[in-house]
């Protein structure tokens, strides 16, 4: 509760610092006297959520970044596998992929125009060819990374090559797949709204760059305050699903003594001595409904 | 072997048979020349100081490591590969962390295409079995090591295998977690009739374990084609009264013990 309290009191301070700035008209060495205040963003804000437009941008924003997403995610991954678990497959993309890995994203435009019959798509493009790599680099180093012994393990059980890559493989790879698919959208969201900026009809980032043109400051920085929020809403629901998914590691157990919480309490995170501590201060016979198991861990045989 | 009884260790066991064989890796032999039979229904114990091959044995008669000549063979047709019907259970933690211990134990049979409310059932019964009823659903990271190997030793069984190969699965244990489990294991194996073959480097344990003890040791440096770092099948032994514990003190029990660590120790 009180970390949201911190959180929310830091972005009110810098909310309160640009707006004194700016309605102070403040000149020092930077110059905030050209910059429109909090309130004109939010009474520019207020206009353009009543109309469609803004709505239209934001879909079709969200529309290209995930379907360039979700096909590079399952792409990279695909990739990463084969790579990491086929010599023939490394020798054969290889060295292609490396070559073409450090060219910026959104230096393929020209590409983009090229190959595709319509903007739309190249954006896609674009957004997808962002998000791939990093996806495929962290699979390939998770799938290096895994323990051997859990494949041999399957194998003796009798499990084939299928079996061996959606038992061990797959999900053994899952918390490095999802380091990727972390870093994956971030890039998304960069390539996405430069792509849109130069070539969108439509769009979060093409509305910012047509504001920016006809001089509507407030309007620039109603895109900019928007794809920070839609940045944050992805790349969070990223990472929630890559914890739940990963919900089988086990996760850091440090507790700094003065954040000794009680189990019930989402204990989640309590240390072993802190658990043994904590389960000998509720009497005999109370329950902990949260994280039984905790208590219950002795060292029997 | 007989089919007629209805003793499972007659139709469970398998027999595994390496003849004039040579194991490990190419360019990195570890065995050489080793000529083994291992009778169905058989506990044999395998001994040996630390790189001497005995892993290596295990992995090839899993079907894990190829032979690099001779013969390994199960019922008389050489292995090709791993299958489910020869369980490996290994020193190290092979349970997949991401699956419950129930998860874990139902694997064997998910891959041999049991439907899920059988295995299910199988797999509780399997970890009440050794011990770990209630807490089917906990994850591996969070029961003790001992408690690990119990569930990998059920994971084993469940598959129903005709012979278990176990890498020094208690090596990690301490003295009195061991004892518990080599009762445990003496207990479950009675009666599932398989075909055991039990690496360790404790001696204690090979003769309580072993009807028949093996010996491994270092080829002599002046031998034949002894490469260096390659060992060889010393001797095979009957173990007197194997698997009775008040039989620790029994004489000839004594002397095949002394004569297996005055081999280690050469």
């Amino acid at each position: 509760m009180t970390r949201h309290l911190v959180r929310a009191a830091s972005l009110a301070a810098a909310l309160t610092a640009w707006q004194l700035l700016t309605s102070l008209d403040v000149d020092l060495w930077l110059r905030f006297s050209q910059f429109p205040t909090v309130a004109d963003v939010a009474r520019a804000f207020g206009d353009r959520l009543g109309g469609d437009d803004y709505w239209t941008d934001l879909t079709d924003s969200l529309t290209r970044i995930l379907t360039g997403f979700v096909l590079a995610a399952v792409l990279g991954v695909a990739t990463g596998l084969t790579v990491a678990r086929s010599r023939l497959a490394e020798d054969l993309l290889g060295p292609l992929l490396e070559v073409v890995r450090p060219i910026p994203a959104i230096a393929l435009v020209p590409v983009a125009i090229l190959l595709f019959p319509s903007n739309e798509q190249g954006i896609v493009f674009i957004t997808c060819t962002a998000a791939y790599f990093p996806v495929l680099v962290s699979t390939r180093h998770a799938v290096r990374a895994l323990t051997p012994v859990w494949e041999e393990a399957v194998r003796t059980m009798g499990g084939g090559r299928w079996r061996v890559l959606g038992s061990v493989v797959l999900p053994g790879a899952l918390p490095g797949i999802f380091g990727g698919l972390s870093v994956g959208i971030g890039v998304s969201w960069i390539c996405v709204i430069s792509a849109e900026m130069i070539s969108g009809q439509y769009g979060v980032g093409y509305r910012t760059w047509q504001d920016y043109t006809v001089v509507d400051y407030p309007g620039v920085f109603v895109g900019m305050v928007t794809i920070g929020v839609l940045g944050w809403l992805t790349s969070t629901a990223v990472e929630r699903a890559g914890r739940w998914l990963t919900r089988w590691l086990p996760r850091t157990e440090y507790v700094a003594t003065a954040h000794l919480r009680v189990p019930g309490a989402r204990g989640r995170v309590l240390g072993p001595r802190a658990r043994k501590a904590a389960a000998a201060a509720v009497p005999a016979g109370t329950t902990t409904p949260a994280h039984p198991e905790g208590v219950r861990d002795e060292h029997l045989v | 072997m007989s089919t007629s009884s209805e003793t499972p260790a007659a139709v469970r066991g398998t027999r595994l048979s390496l003849v004039n064989a040579s194991l490990g890796r190419p360019g990195a032999p570890a065995l050489d020349s080793v000529d083994l039979d291992v009778a169905p229904g058989e506990i044999l114990t395998v001994v040996g100081p630390s790189g001497c091959g005995k892993s290596t044995l295990l992995r090839t008669l899993a079907g894990l490591l190829p032979a690099l000549a001779g013969t390994v063979a199960q019922d008389g047709s050489p292995l090709a590969g791993p299958a489910a019907d020869r369980a490996l259970v290994f020193q190290e933690d092979s349970l997949l962390p991401w699956r419950t211990l129930r998860a874990n134990v139902e694997l064997p049979l998910a891959i041999a295409g049991t439907a899920r409310s059988e295995r299910r059932r199988q797999a509780e019964s399997w970890l009440a079995r050794v011990g770990l009823a209630g807490r089917e659903r906990q994850l591996p990271h969070r029961v003790s090591g001992g408690q690990r190997q119990r569930v990998q030793l059920a994971r084993a069984l469940a598959g129903a295998p005709r012979a278990v190969l176990m890498d020094e699965p208690f090596g990690a244990l301490d003295a009195q977690t061991r004892a518990g489990m080599q009762d445990l294991l003496v207990e479950v194996l009675h009666g599932s009739g398989a075909t055991v073959v039990f690496v360790t480097h404790d001696v204690d344990e090979a003769l309580f374990l072993g009807d028949r003890v093996a010996l491994l040791g270092a080829a002599r440096p002046d031998g034949p084609d002894g490469a260096a770092g390659s060992g060889r099948l010393l001797a095979v032994r009957e173990v007197p009264r194997p698997r009775e514990r008040s039989a620790s003190d029994d004489p000839a029990r004594l002397a095949l013990r002394r004569e297996v660590l005055t081999s280690l120790g050469s």
